[in-house]
């Protein structure tokens, strides 16, 4: 993502998805081979005719490597599940990598918005449009009770998982980044790491996430959704940072210059090491501690020096040693202007 | 120590403050379970494991619940977590709708989007069920005249 958009100094990403399932199938991990590509199959041929087809990219996961899946799933156009799962399964990307509709994941269509800062209600006009496109030409699978039907009872209703990608290291630093996470707990919502069910926060940035789907309109899931959590959950990291600038301002700049001194000199750095220290770059850019580094160069750093991408900019397949060098001189190279 | 009733030997010795008065009772374990102090407790064994069983024969039931639609039983979904087909929802009644209700914070009805294909009936059955929560909200925050609206907006629905 190229520019950070409202509230961009924390809210670094949102998403929203909905979960669709063709009607007259049976759900995708209980299908067999045969169903399973004939539902691939007919939601491509019904996607790839639709007014969207020109601005789409088919991506068959069996045409391409593992690396390349990893690729996609280090952008966050596709999840770990279908990069790793097996059966007959496709992602259709919108050339900007914004829109994502995912066919054969836990339910036959995961459709996705991505977009920088907060913009969730953009982001649901556009997949609303998306949504409404499709219904044209697919049936999807509706119950008058309980709504749009999915694989997980969990998701059933409305199917959509609003979520926003937050970089909150001054709660870090102060402490108090488990308080977050139990009103956040209490708040019937999911906090998760950088790449979603199952992975653990790096560098200071958590994904939290809606987890009632049934019983409310869209619209309010994300009203409240923002409400509730991500305007008072930025709040509180607005005043941590005030506080860090006012009483530990030293201890602060320690931190941020020694992070840069680091990722400019380092021969050899892992991606954990190297997320960490991004993590006080992307502060000190916030707070215009640090001017001569641009918030591009630390978002492309960020998912340029992730494995797969490292491999395929060197073309070469690399052991974790060979990584942690590549990712090292890739840092210095774009960290002093080259 | 007499039972105050009927004089037998009372076994059950209650102190109750009422009022901030201090009752005293003494009774016999007959008495004292026909007033409803206490209960019979030594529930006889076969009695017991009767319902015990009865229990069991209902997980039992509820675990061979099958779809007949995808064949997947109620215990297969629930150790994999996922469900073979939309009619499950259907196929599993009862426990299905509890098991929504304790993951969906209590609710059991969307009232979301609907698809544009779907019948009007479906279609206003759902608006209904929505009016009728903006309804609720809209007098717990004393927005009367949004309420009043809103009650016209149900009344045309429910007339037609």
């Amino acid at each position: 993502m190229d520019d950070s958009g409202p509230l961009g100094d924390i809210v670094i990403s949102c998403r929203i998805r909905l979960a669709r399932n063709i009607a007259g199938f049976q759900f995708f991990s209980h299908a067999d081979a045969e169903q399973q590509a004939e539902v691939l199959g007919f939601v491509r041929d019904k996607v790839m005719a639709s007014e969207l087809k020109n601005d789409l990219w088919y991506i068959d996961m069996s045409e391409i490597s593992a690396l390349e899946r990893e690729m996609l799933t280090e952008r966050h156009v596709i999840s770990k599940q279908l990069a790793q799962s097996q059966g007959a399964r496709a992602v259709a990307l919108s050339h900007d990598e914004s829109l994502a509709m995912m066919i054969n994941e836990e339910d036959h269509l995961r459709l996705q918005v991505l977009a920088s800062g907060l913009q969730l209600r953009e982001n649901y006009d556009r997949i609303n449009r998306v949504d409404t496109m499709l219904e044209d030409s697919l049936k999807f699978a509706f119950s008058p009770d309980y709504g749009y039907l999915t694989a997980c009872p969990t998701n059933v209703g409305t199917g959509i998982r609003v979520s926003v990608m937050l970089h909150l290291p001054a709660l870090k630093l102060l402490g108090q980044i488990d308080k977050v996470f139990r009103a956040a707990k209490d708040m019937h919502l999911a906090i998760r790491g950088l790449y979603g069910e199952g992975t653990e926060p790096a560098g200071d940035l958590y994904q939290l996430s809606n987890q009632i789907t049934l019983g409310k309109t869209e619209e309010q899931i994300i009203d409240e959704f923002i409400r509730r959590t991500v305007e008072p959950v930025v709040e509180y990291e607005r005043l941590a940072r005030k506080k860090l600038l006012k009483d530990r301002f030293t201890v602060l700049s320690d931190k941020i210059y020694r992070a840069v001194g680091l990722l400019s000199h380092a021969w050899m750095i892992s991606s954990e090491e190297a997320m960490h220290l991004l993590s006080f770059v992307r502060l000190g850019i916030n707070l215009e501690l640090i001017k001569n580094i641009h918030l591009r160069d630390i978002n492309d750093i960020f998912l340029l020096t992730q494995p797969a991408h490292l491999q395929a900019l060197s073309g070469k397949s690399l052991d974790a040693g060979g990584r942690d060098e590549a990712r090292a001189q890739f840092i210095r190279d774009r960290l002093s202007g080259n | 120590m007499r039972c105050q009733l009927c004089d037998k030997h009372a076994s059950v010795h209650l102190t109750e403050i009422i009022n901030g008065e201090k009752i005293e009772r003494h009774l016999c374990d007959e008495c004292a379970e026909k007033e409803g102090i206490t209960i019979k407790s030594n529930v006889p064994l076969s009695e017991l494991l009767s319902s015990l069983a009865t229990a069991q024969q209902e997980a039992r039931a509820v675990g061979d619940l099958h779809c007949p639609q995808c064949d997947i039983s109620w215990s297969q979904f629930r150790k994999s977590g996922l469900l073979g087909c939309p009619h499950d929802y259907e196929a599993f009644g009862k426990p299905m709708l509890s098991l929504i209700k304790r993951a969906q914070e209590g609710a059991v009805k969307h009232i979301g989007r609907i698809p544009h294909n779907t019948s009007n009936e479906i279609k206003d059955q759902i608006r209904l069920l929505r009016l009728r929560q903006d309804l609720q909200h809209a007098v717990e925050h004393e927005e009367y005249e949004t309420a009043a609206n809103i009650r016209d907006e149900i009344s045309k629905l429910t007339s037609n």
